[in-house]
C-alpha cells in the first residue's frame, strides 16, 4: 500500500512542492518570530484572500493575482507603520480586514464558485497541479536564496536594528525584503495548507525550534526540520486516514511545539 | 600636520528639536583622533540626541555633522564607526545567538560572502575575542553572560571591523561598579595602546575621569569643551554642582 502512495503522481507532487514550502517557511519563520511579527503572515494571508477572489472573478490565474496584491499589500502595511505612527499590528490589522472585506465582497459578485474558494480556504494539496509544483519550487528557493545572500545583514538587524543601521546595513531595504519573501511564502502556502492555516506554518516551527536552540544558525535549521517533518509526515497521514490535510499539517507542528517546550522544561 | 590634530568628527550648529522640545541647540564640536571625550550634562541635556546624530540614527534640523571630513549624508565608510548604544545589553531573552554569531554578523555583513572570507573571520573573532578576555565563551549563548561579559561582546563587535572611533552610549547602566571599573581600564586601554578615538555619553563622570582627556558639557547647548585636566576647575562644574545636579553617582 506504501509503495502505491509514494508511487502516485499527486502525492509526489505533493511531497515535492511541501518540501520546499517548508523550507522557506522554516528560515523564514525564525527572522518573523523573533522580529515579533508573527502576525504578519496571518494579516498577508486576509490579504492574499482578496487577490484569490479577484483571479476566480476574472478566471485567471488566483495564485498569481494573489501574489501580485499580497506583495503591494505587505509593502503598504511596511509604508502604514512607518508613516502613519502606528505599531505593527495596527497596520496589519487595517490591511487585514480590508483584504478580507475586498475579498467577500468580490466573492458576492460571482455565486458558483463556492467549492473553488473552499479549496483555497482550507488548501489542497493533493490537488496540486504540475505547474503549481514548479511555480512552489522556483518561488520557495527565492525565498531560501534571498535569506542566504542576506543571512548575515538580516541577523545582525533582527537582534540590534540601531547597529546595524550605523554599520551600513541597508535596514530599509531589507525590511522590504522580508515582509515580500512572506508574502510569496504565505502565497505558497494557501495550496498546501489555505488561507485560514497559512500562518501556522510561519509561526509553530519557529517557536519549536527557540525552544531547544542555543545558537541562531541550529534555530534556523531546526525551524526547517520541524517545518518538514509537520508537512511531509501530515501529507501522508491525511493521504492514509483521509484527513484534512492542512489540520493534520497543523496539528502535527502544535504536537512538536509540545514536545519541545517539554524538553526544554526537562532539560 | 600632527595626527592628534587630524578631525574625525565635526558637528557645525547642529540643532535637533521633538516636537517644539528643543533637545540639542547650536552646538558645535570637534573630536580629534586619539581623543578620550566623555560627553556629561544633567538627565535630559540632549547627550544621546546628540551621539544618535552623529552617528546618523537621527537628522537634525538644523547644522551638518562631517565624520572623517565628508558630510554625513554622503559618508559611507561605516566600518570606520563603531557604536554601543544605550541598554544595548538588554537583549530580547529568548533570542538564541552565540557570542561568535553575534560578532560574524557585524564583521560578515559588510564583507564579501566565500570560504576565504569565512576563515578570516573566524581568525578575526578569536582575536578580538581574546583582546576582550573572552575567548572561552565563543560558543556561549549571549543571554548566558553576565552584563560585563555582554558588554565586552559587544566591544568586541564594534572593533570587528576595526572602527577609528568607537561611540558609546551609557554603556555600563545597571552594571555594578568592579565590572564598570574594570569595562573603562578596557577602553583606556584601546584609547592608549590601540589609538582608538573613544566618545563616551554618561552620566557618572566620576567614574571615567582617570581615563579621559577631553570633556564636553552639555544641557542642551555646549556649556564646555576642553581638556579634562582644566574641565574640574571650571566654572561650569561649580555652577552645575550649584544647580543641584549630579555628575558622580551615589555607591554603596
Amino acid at each position: 500500500m506504501i509503495e502505491a502512495i509514494f508511487s502516485s503522481g499527486f502525492f509526489q507532487r505533493a511531497i515535492l512542492a511541501g518540501s520546499f514550502l517548508a523550507l522557506a517557511c522554516g528560515l523564514l519563520g525564525v527572522f518573523l518570530v523573533l522580529r515579533k511579527d508573527a502576525m504578519i503572515s496571518h494579516g498577508l494571508s486576509h490579504v492574499a484572500f482578496a487577490g484569490v477572489a479577484l483571479g476566480l472573478v476574472l478566471n485567471f490565474l488566483p495564485v498569481v493575482i494573489s501574489l501580485i496584491i499580497c506583495v503591494i499589500g505587505s509593502l503598504f502595511i511596511l509604508k502604514l507603520k512607518e508613516q502613519a505612527k502606528l505599531h505593527g499590528d495596527t497596520a496589519i490589522g487595517i490591511l487585514s480586514s480590508s483584504g478580507m472585506a475586498l475579498g467577500i465582497l468580490l466573492a458576492s459578485l460571482k455565486r458558483n464558485f463556492g467549492v473553488e474558494l473552499i479549496t483555497y480556504l482550507f488548501g489542497d494539496i493533493l490537488a496540486i497541479t504540475p505547474a503549481e509544483v514548479w511555480l512552489s519550487i522556483g518561488l520557495a528557493l527565492l525565498v531560501v536564496v534571498s535569506i542566504i545572500i542576506h543571512y548575515h545583514q538580516l541577523v545582525f538587524m533582527t537582534f540590534d536594528r540601531e547597529s546595524a543601521l550605523v554599520s551600513g546595513v541597508k535596514v530599509r531595504k531589507l525590511d522590504k525584503l522580508l515582509i515580500i519573501l512572506t508574502s510569496i511564502t504565505v502565497v505558497l502556502g494557501i495550496r498546501i495548507v489555505g488561507l485560514l492555516l497559512v500562518s501556522a506554518l510561519t509561526v509553530i516551527p519557529a517557536a519549536s525550534a527557540l525552544q531547544l536552540s542555543r545558537n541562531f544558525k541550529s534555530t534556523l535549521i531546526l525551524s526547517s526540520l520541524f517545518s518538514l517533518l509537520s508537512i511531509l509526515s501530515g501529507i501522508f497521514l491525511a493521504y492514509v486516514f483521509n484527513l484534512p490535510a492542512s489540520a493534520t499539517i497543523v496539528f502535527l507542528s502544535v504536537f512538536i511545539f509540545l514536545v519541545s517546550l517539554g524538553l526544554r522544561r526537562a532539560g | 600636520m600632527n595626527q592628534k590634530q587630524e578631525e574625525i568628527v565635526r558637528v557645525e550648529e547642529v540643532s535637533f528639536f521633538y516636537e517644539d522640545f528643543p533637545a540639542v541647540k547650536d552646538v558645535n564640536l570637534s573630536i580629534y583622533r586619539g581623543d578620550f571625550l566623555a560627553i556629561i550634562g544633567p538627565n535630559g541635556s540632549g547627550k544621546t540626541t546628540l551621539l544618535k546624530i552623529i552617528v546618523g540614527l537621527l537628522k537634525p534640523q538644523k547644522g551638518r555633522v562631517y565624520l572623517f571630513g565628508q558630510a554625513l549624508e554622503e559618508f559611507s565608510d561605516w566600518h570606520k564607526v563603531g557604536y554601543i548604544q544605550q541598554k544595548a545589553t538588554h537583549f530580547d531573552p529568548i533570542f538564541p545567538i552565540s557570542v561568535e554569531e553575534v560578532i560574524a554578523c557585524s564583521l560578515r555583513s559588510s564583507q564579501k560572502v566565500g570560504r576565504r572570507a569565512k576563515d578570516q573571520s573566524k581568525e578575526k573573532i578569536e582575536k578580538i575575542l581574546k583582546l576582550v578576555g573572552l575567548e572561552k565563551e565563543i560558543k556561549k549563548p549571549i543571554t548566558k553572560l553576565s552584563g560585563g561579559q555582554q558588554q565586552r561582546v559587544l566591544i568586541a563587535r564594534a572593533l570587528a571591523t576595526e572602527p577609528e572611533i568607537l561611540l558609546l552610549d551609557e554603556p555600563t547602566t545597571g552594571v555594578d561598579y568592579m565590572t564598570q571599573e574594570s569595562f573603562y581600564d578596557l577602553l583606556g586601554q584601546l584609547n592608549q595602546e590601540h589609538q582608538l578615538t573613544i566618545v563616551l555619553v554618561t552620566h557618572d563622570y566620576g567614574i571615567v575621569n582617570k581615563h579621559v582627556n577631553k570633556v564636553a558639557c552639555l544641557n542642551q547647548k555646549l556649556i564646555y569643551h576642553g581638556e579634562h585636566s582644566e574641565f574640574c576647575q571650571s566654572a561650569v562644574v561649580q555652577e552645575l554642582l550649584s544647580g543641584g545636579h549630579h555628575l558622580v553617582s551615589h555607591r554603596h
